[in-house]
């Protein structure tokens, strides 16, 4: 074994003084806030995190893997759900000891109201996660399409209109539409989860341009991609696309190496951030020399 | 004089439990939780698709016809 395979890799950066980041042709408005970097910590549901990487917890191959996964991700946030119950006299959980576990690894608990297809449902879902998580924070899901389990605009925006009212930091799973974002945020939703792709599949960003839009219009809004993101290379895209976070299950739980997968995608996370502040450099139609020529004789 | 000192026995009703016919002589979601071995703080409860709180389950009365369903945490994406 080599050096640098006994080295485990570190989800992390050393702490390095930075000048204040700011983008080629920002305006003050614009700007960056200073030393806002991955590693400085970002703001979301009342809580400061440190990790932009949000992980889902179903499909492990076990549940062992499932706790180092989280572990090697570097998350702060992991999604959970409920599930009624089959009959009476039926175990307590047929997956081990699950939520013992996920508790035990520290991360925030975001609840998610998955198989809803309509707002009501969701409502009472969402009633029971908070009382069984003892949190206020709810993945809004409300299912319109059963092919493409895309969200339904209408419903998600009832059950936000709600769920806000009662309380609730709602997390809404939507589409990359601009007109529905909005409206989840005229009912008081504080952050939207944009699509990436459909749910499992593993497409990455299919529609860049709408969540480019999504982030010029909605300035100030955390956006978190979720769903349909299927390598590191998709979440990088997402974050320098300057979109706030990444929240992702299959492409981990389903990789040959999940844990390992789990690191790759905190470290894809953390660099697509840190391109963002830095300023990804403009294309050119054509080569431009790096190597400064002017002054080099001819030789040949 | 024994025989008016005896308690009427609580009627027998029949519930929808997560699916199946169940019976019961339990008046309280608290009771048929409690019945029923039920760790009350490890499930979330609804009665007729309505969310009951833990603290008003012992106030929830049940009636012929009910149907409970009842939730634990899961893994989810």
């Amino acid at each position: 074994m080599t050096e640098h395979q006994k080295d485990p890799v570190v989800v992390g950066f050393a702490q390095v003084k930075e000048e204040p980041a700011k983008r080629a042709g920002d305006t003050e408005q614009s700007a960056l806030p200073p030393g806002r970097t991955d590693a400085s910590g970002w703001h979301i549901g009342g809580r400061t995190l440190q990790s932009r990487f949000l992980l889902g917890t179903a499909g492990y191959p076990s549940p062992a893997v499932l706790q180092q996964a989280i572990s090697a991700s570097g998350t702060q946030v992991v999604t959970v759900s409920l599930r009624r119950q089959l009959a009476a006299g039926a175990p307590a959980s047929a997956d081990g000891d699950f939520f013992g576990i996920v508790k035990s690894t520290g991360a925030h608990l975001l609840p998610n109201t998955a198989g809803c297809r309509t707002a009501r449902e969701a409502i009472t879902l969402a009633q029971m996660a908070r009382e069984l998580f003892d949190t206020t924070w709810i993945k809004l899901e409300v299912v319109g399409d059963e092919h493409t389990l895309q969200p339904d605009p209408f419903e998600l925006v009832d059950a936000a209109l709600q769920l806000v009212k009662d309380g609730f930091e709602v997390f809404p799973y939507c589409t990359d539409d601009l007109v529905s974002c909005q409206r989840l945020l005229d009912v008081g939703c504080k952050i939207l989860m944009p699509w990436g792709a459909p749910i499992g599949s593993g497409q990455g960003l299919v529609n860049p341009g709408a969540l480019r839009t999504l982030r010029a219009r909605l300035s100030g809004v955390p956006l978190i991609v979720d769903a349909g993101i299927g390598s590191p290379a998709d979440a990088v895209q997402a974050m320098e696309l300057g979109l706030d976070g990444v929240l992702l299950n299959t492409a981990v739980a389903k990789a040959l190496n999940p844990v390992r997968m789990a690191r790759a995608f905190g470290l894809g996370i953390q660099a697509g951030r840190l391109a963002f502040e830095a300023g990804v450099m403009a294309q050119q139609d054509m080569a431009v020399a790096s190597t400064p020529v002017a002054g080099y004789p001819i030789l040949l | 004089m024994n025989a008016a000192l005896t308690l009427p026995e609580a009627p027998t009703i029949t519930l929808t439990m997560n699916g199946a016919a169940h019976t019961t002589i339990a008046c309280t979601l608290a009771q048929w939780m409690a019945a029923q071995g039920l760790a009350g703080d490890a499930l979330a409860t609804a009665v007729n698709g309505a969310f009951v709180p833990r603290a008003l389950r012992a106030q929830r009365l049940l009636a012929e016809g009910d149907t409970i369903l009842t939730f634990q945490p899961i893994e989810g994406g």
